[in-house]
């Protein structure tokens, strides 16, 4: 995995609450051995009518959404399935981070694994991102700040050694590879 | 068991399987190490963790911790001549290739389509008594929390960490918090344990259990059955809990006693022995509780576009306060301040890991039985296993199913996630058992009212969303 520092990207807003893992991506596209070119699957229900021709009015179909790599969306985004083709979808997409006043534990889960950000914003913050769409924000991973084209600044949580694998580019898998001989240990005396 | 103390004062339920299963614990920098007593895998989640396995030389370290089934894109059409399945869908096809090449592999036992073991894999664990009390179990699936029934810490995870779980029988994990969820008192008859839940989640909302490991507990919960228990658990995740869990007891004992993978004799009493020192204990703090009176409790039903979204069965919906619930009712074609009751419906599903054990069966069956389904109504019965097939066909509920014009399928998740070709068409109104109700669910645009089993069977009679208490018979 590529190590992730900055973030810096115009906006895409999806003012909706609860945006649950169906929605970003639908169980029929679920068929798949890969994870390759799944991004053409986002939002498929939403992004698409039932001949297959774009919505004009959704929002990842309009110009000014074109090369934005940060999504700002409503409170809970990812509940529902543990489906890892959801940050799957939404990184081969173009996505690099998700804003939101609260993202669900699988999801956020899922997306720390595939370098996607899941950032936790206050309320103020958040509604100065839905205000105005398409406004240029920088994340630095590093300092955990998310900062606004309008000078607005903020901390977001992330879980720290998530945030270490991230910035190195390192799989979390290595780290519990490398316990081995404690696993061997724990084994030894655990009957289940 | 592991369950030693590492501190004293009392601990919870959940507190002690954490700490029985800590290979290495939390620090400032790393998440805990938590080893996995059970790994369950199906064709839809775990393609991709056996790839990155191979990618990288790895096996799996214990295959006989690791089960399989085929259960989310199989077909549930009734099997050929041959006693076979005809798979129409060559993805799926592939899909299933790929697990049983997989299981091949690595030496994980498969239980695959046509054997008599294969069903939804939230089914069969505790049907086969892999799942038991204490254990760790995951799943590449968020409703893993169903086997939290049995006192076992069991939640859903993604693909990364199933090849997490693949390679080294451990999860990175940082500790959740604790929700109890206490409902004293006796269900009125006509109430179920899909009541309970849904009564819970509305409550609580659909992002309300983030971050949480639930406890259900007091007099209602331990005077469930094990099935009626693991609906309960079962949807925990649709208020975004992490998992759902109930002390073991003696319901739990007598249902795990001459199981095929439970222990046996002298090491099953020695077991029970371990389990009855789970339950938390007196004292024990959790970091949040919710009381529920289960003598107020009504039968339940969805009328938005999430799990949250429900109200008991006569009761109007809502008037919608933002815009996102003001979507939902849109998608859904209602109106708020309006009954449901009484709303024609096109479809009607039971089946799904929350309602398609042998009670919701009968329970269904008994409102079919010298019935008919309405003539503008699709029936369709999905068992939630082979086992559970069996069972009913011996029964002869199949027939009850059948003469009242309902379909018998063969045992799989089918139009709980239509993605095997069980769907409802655009526009189209379900009452399903099952457990999402979210836009597209049950099939692109299509539009669900989840409820329990006799609700479902009572609004497939009338052709409405019917309360099955006032059903006359």
């Amino acid at each position: 995995m590529e190590p992730i520092r900055i973030v810096e990207s115009r906006t895409v807003i999806l003012p909706i609450e609860n945006v649950d893992t169906d929605q970003i991506i639908p169980a029929r596209f679920l068929k798949v051995t890969s994870k390759n070119g799944i991004g053409a699957n986002l939002f498929a229900d939403w992004r698409y009518d039932a001949a297959g021709q774009p919505r004009p009015d959704f929002v990842l179909n309009r110009p000014e959404a074109k090369d934005a790599r940060v999504l700002v969306a409503g409170d809970n985004f990812g509940c529902g399935s543990s489906r890892e083709h959801a940050p799957w979808a939404l990184y081969d997409y173009g996505f690099r981070a998700i804003i939101s006043t609260s993202i669900a534990d699988i999801f956020r889960s899922n997306s720390l694994k595939n370098g996607l950000l899941p950032i936790v914003v206050p309320r103020d913050v958040h509604a100065r991102l839905l205000a105005a769409p398409g406004m240029t924000v920088t994340i630095s991973l590093a300092d955990q700040t998310l900062a606004l084209a309008d000078g607005t600044a903020t901390t977001f949580p992330i879980d720290r050694f998530a945030r270490y694998c991230l910035m190195n580019g390192q799989d979390e898998l290595d780290f519990l590879l490398g316990q081995g001989p404690e696993i061997d240990r724990f084994e030894s005396t655990h009957q289940p | 068991m592991g369950i030693e103390k590492p501190e004293a004062g009392p601990r919870t339920l959940f507190q002690k399987i954490w700490d029985g299963h800590l290979v290495r614990p939390e620090t400032a920098d790393t998440p805990a190490v938590l080893y996995v007593d059970l790994h369950l895998i199906h064709e839809v989640t775990s393609p991709q963790a056996f790839t990155w396995l191979r990618e990288r030389g790895l096996r799996v370290r214990r295959p006989e911790r690791t089960v399989a089934t085929m259960d989310h894109s199989i077909p549930t059409t009734p099997r050929g001549t041959d006693g076979k399945f005809k798979i129409l869908d060559s993805q799926a096809a592939a899909q299933i290739g790929q697990l049983e090449t997989n299981c091949r592999e690595f030496g994980i036992e498969l239980h695959a389509l046509c054997s008599e073991g294969q069903g939804i894999v939230h089914v069969i664990g505790p049907e086969l008594g892999l799942t038991r009390p204490g254990m760790t179990i995951v799943c590449g699936d968020s409703h893993t929390s169903t086997h939290g029934a049995f006192g076992a810490l069991a939640f859903g995870i993604g693909t990364s960490e199933v090849s997490h779980v693949l390679a080294t029988e451990c999860l990175l994990q940082s500790r959740p918090k604790t929700l109890a969820i206490t409902i004293n008192g006796r269900l009125r008859p006509g109430v179920s344990a899909k009541d309970v839940i849904l009564a819970v989640i509305a409550r609580l909302g659909i992002g309300g259990g983030t971050g949480h490991v639930i406890e259900y507990r007091g007099s209602a919960i331990s005077a469930l059955s094990m099935e009626e228990r693991m609906t309960v658990c079962n949807m925990s995740i649709e208020a975004g809990a992490r998992a759902g869990m109930i002390a073991p007891d003696d319901v739990t004992f007598q249902y795990l006693a001459d199981r095929p993978r439970a222990p046996h004799g002298a090491a099953f009493e020695q077991a029970v022995a371990a389990w009855r020192r789970l339950p938390s204990d007196p004292g024990a703090t959790f970091d949040r509780e919710e009381i529920f009176d289960a003598d107020a409790l009504e039968p339940m039903i969805t009328y938005g576009t999430n799990p949250g979204m429900g109200m008991a069965i006569g009761a109007s919906v809502p008037m919608p306060e933002n815009a996102t619930a003001a979507k939902a009712l849109a998608y859904m074609g209602i109106e708020g301040g309006k009954p449901l009751l009484g709303r024609q419906i096109d479809v009607v599903f039971i089946g799904s890991c929350t309602n398609s054990r042998i009670s919701d069966l009968r329970a269904a069956a008994e409102v079919f039985r010298g019935r008919k389904v309405n003539h503008g109504v699709r029936a369709m019965v999905v068992p939630g296993s082979q086992r559970v097939k069996k069972q009913a066909e011996a029964e002869g509920l199949d027939r009850i199913f059948l003469e009242s014009g309902a379909e018998w399928r063969e045992a799989g998740c089918s139009m709980c996630i239509a993605m095997n070709g069980d769907q409802l068409r655009p526009g189209q109104y379900a009452v399903s058992t099952s457990n999402r109700n979210f836009e597209g669910r049950q099939g692109a645009g299509g539009r669900t009212f989840l409820a329990s089993p006799v609700t479902a069977a009572a609004s497939a009679i009338t052709g409405r969303i019917t309360d099955a208490r006032q059903l006359v018979r």
